[in-house]
């Protein structure tokens, strides 16, 4: 062991965390970028409820009105919560199949570093010009018709994102098939690992829409085509097919997951197993497939005509089922467990009813005829605030007290996490509940201001002062992983006491082989069976042997770099052609020389030999 | 774990066996591609010869083009034998949702 560990400095870090494919480490990159989007876009959700604080408000103007709404709605949905799912789903799937690591290392390198390109360049609109004011559904002939930069900005990040997160999902779907370990049965693997499955194939069937959405509106755009304009005989109801075909399974994509995270949570902590757990993936797998049949029902209002109304309606309603079943076994696993309120569990307690009322408001939603009273009123934005906060936010929030000492190796303070907590959940009920009494008052979204005398002054101000209090809450949230970090106090292998998958026999944070023997896996919940049965470690299925590991890689960074390069030269070539050429081919020659690089050079990483894994007491008894 | 060589050096191949199923494999292979040859000629005898209507030709030719991709993929590419039973899902699972992404498009934009 000690040939490996060493002790870095500031420079060294940094590189081994630029070149590193190691997906632990991922997990901590997307971390850190996810979570550093979601400050920001939180950030732009106090604006905009500064703005609407009181009537006639003049915080923000029109204009940068639309471009903060927009950018909130984009940062959270692709920047923020998806790298923070691909964040858990990087740091704990492979180790609950029991795997050395993800089985592309390199392409989930690539991943983060296109995400996080495609991020940096949406956000770098707000310093060149304005950032995108076409809502982050981008309905086509606004955003055709938007003037400036900021739409181009929207197509070429959330192009650039989108390529890192559908190579993330694929390299998570041949995980999951190929690399788990002996005896983990696809009826054995934990419900995160089948919510990751499940997320991972959406991904592969939802993305592809979006990619082709956003060509065809870059083409628009930048390259003069009409696909979207209607006197050119094109059609833009076309892109809010292709938006939502994309759209409704990333909703999905968000929400599945939050669903394992909570599962975990409540096998965990009510110390039990999960109730019910073949109807969860039952449920879990008919979830993902309907959310590809219900698409349309975000264009209810479009004038589709009766009858797909009538269908999509009945569809979307039929997604309750399913949920149902999953809520019901979530409160069937903790009857009669003897429960422990910790932080993750409190999340996941408050998650059961804050996820059941956006899940009611959105069965009053998918009736298509009801649909066109609350269409573009303040009730839908509560309706999925209610979805995305009280189920995915929620579920964030508690995974990172869940799985902070695995990923970390540290134990972040309770008694805050408490505070966090009661405070988001606070501030979260009071900014979103009386929204959707806004809505049926008349309020329309995405208003910059509304006048006095309407009846919506005092609903408003409860409104912003919840938001102060989610805010408060995540404040406290960094404080506590500040003085988490600075106090340093290490911790074992199972510092909840009660862990039940295989990730938590491993030490925190697990090396970087992650298993020096792969575990024999003999029934759902492996190393509750091994506790159970009075061992302390997990059964090995191979005997101690070399270990063979990919080499870290700058070229993953590169490839990206080069892509976010281009993007400039394809959005300025229309004014700047003089210079926007050679930095798009530049651009595109950084990608493609990296990519040729990556062909050519053999890599055929290193092995971590036996004799160093074994430990000094084996040697001395082998000796 | 430690570098073993599963495929060769294994003295427990049946190569009778192997070569008996090759044999079996190449007589599905030669039969599914002369059927495919004889489906082409029909797709163009279906267009070369007059008296077909166009509303006919184009969902026959269509029809065809569906079986010849299933030929395609069981018998050259080899799905039709074990271990494809992921590869298979995720194709279906596809072409149930482009199929029902087409069908509501060609019948609410396109009719």
């Amino acid at each position: 062991m000690s040939t490996y560990a060493k002790k870095q400095g500031f420079g060294a870090t940094l590189w081994d965390f630029l070149t590193t494919v190691d997906h632990k480490k991922i997990a901590i990159l997307y971390l850190i970028a996810g979570g550093f989007f979601f400050v920001v876009g939180g950030l732009e959700a106090l604006f905009i409820r500064i703005q609407l604080a009181v009537p006639n408000n003049d915080f923000v103007s029109a204009g940068l009105y639309n471009q903060i709404m927009t950018m909130h709605g984009t940062t959270m949905i692709f920047l923020a919560a998806m790298p923070l799912i691909f964040a858990f789903m990087n740091a704990v799937m492979p180790l609950q199949i029991g795997a050395r690591d993800v089985a592309f290392p390199f392409v989930n390198a690539l991943g983060f570093w296109l995400f996080f390109f495609g991020g940096v360049f949406l956000n770098l609109s707000w310093f060149l010009g304005g950032a995108p004011d076409a809502g982050w559904t981008s309905y086509a002939s606004l955003a055709v018709a938007s003037k400036g930069h900021g739409v181009d900005f929207y197509l070429l990040g959330l192009q650039i994102s989108g390529f890192g997160t559908l190579i993330g999902g694929i390299n998570f779907l041949v995980t999951i098939i190929n690399m788990r370990a002996p005896g983990m049965t696809y009826m054995r693997m934990p419900m995160f690992t089948w919510a990751t499955f499940v997320t991972s194939a959406l991904i592969l069937f939802a993305f592809p829409p979006l990619t082709i959405g956003l060509v065809l509106m870059m083409f628009d755009r930048l390259f003069g085509a009409k696909f979207f304009e209607v006197s050119m005989g094109g059609n833009t109801i076309i892109w809010e097919h292709l938006f939502w075909i994309f759209g409704h399974p990333e909703v999905y994509i968000l929400i599945l997951p939050a669903f394992g995270i909570f599962s975990e949570t409540f096998a965990i902590f009510s110390r039990k197993r999960l109730f019910g757990y073949s109807s969860m993936v039952f449920a879990l797998v008919l979830i993902g497939f309907l959310g590809f049949m219900v698409w349309a029902h975000h264009m209810f209002a479009d004038g589709l005509g009766p009858v797909t109304n009538a269908i999509f309606a009945v569809a979307t309603m039929a997604i309750g089922v399913p949920t149902g079943i999953k809520i019901f076994n979530w409160l069937f696993t903790m009857w009669g467990g003897s429960v422990k309120f910790t932080t993750p569990m409190l999340y996941a307690v408050a998650f059961i009813p804050s996820f059941v009322a956006g899940g009611v408001t959105g069965v009053m939603l998918a009736s298509a005829a009801a649909d066109y009273q609350y269409h573009d009123s303040y009730f839908v934005v509560a309706h999925f605030h209610y979805v995305i906060v009280g189920g995915v936010v929620l579920a964030l929030l508690g995974g990172t007290h869940l799985y902070w000492p695995k990923i970390f190796g540290t134990m972040l303070n309770e008694t805050l996490g408490k505070i966090t907590f009661w405070l988001f959940l606070i501030g979260f009920h009071l900014t979103f509940f009386i929204q959707h009494f806004l809505g049926l008052w008349g309020m329309p979204r995405r208003v910059f201001t509304y006048l006095p005398g309407q009846g919506f002054e005092t609903a408003n101000m409860v409104s912003s002062v919840g938001a102060f209090f989610m805010a408060a809450g995540v404040i406290v949230l960094l404080i506590n992983i500040i003085t988490t970090s600075v106090k340093n106090v290490r911790v074992g292998n199972d510092p909840w006491g009660d862990g039940r998958t295989l990730e938590w026999a491993l030490s925190s944070p697990p090396p970087f082989y992650n298993y020096k023997q792969l575990p024999l896996v003999r029934g759902l919940d492996a190393y509750w069976i091994e506790k159970m049965e009075g061992k302390k470690g997990l059964t090995p299925a191979e005997p101690l042997g070399d270990i063979h590991m990919p080499n870290s890689s700058f070229l993953p960074f590169m490839m990206s770099f080069g892509l976010f390069v281009a993007a400039f030269g394809a959005m300025y070539h229309g004014e700047h052609g003089t210079w926007a050429f050679p930095v798009l081919f530049l651009g595109l020659a950084i990608t493609l020389g990296s990519m040729f690089l990556r062909s050519v050079k053999d890599d055929h990483g290193f092995h971590i030999h036996k004799e160093d894994l074994m430990d000094d007491d084996e040697k001395g008894v082998k000796a | 774990m430690a570098n073993h060589q599963l495929n060769s050096g294994n003295p427990r191949v049946d190569i009778e066996y192997r070569r008996k199923k090759n044999a079996e494999d190449m007589r599905y292979q030669i039969v599914s591609f002369s059927l495919m040859m004889f489906l082409t000629l029909i797709a163009f005898a279906a267009v070369a010869i007059k008296g077909f209507e166009a509303t006919f030709i184009k969902p026959f030719i269509i029809l065809l083009a569906a079986v010849q991709v299933i030929f395609q993929l069981y018998y050259f590419m080899h799905m039709n034998h074990k271990g494809h039973e992921a590869p298979k899902l995720f194709l279906y699972g596809g072409v149930t949702v482009g199929f029902t992404i087409i069908l509501t498009f060609t019948t609410i934009i396109w009719w």
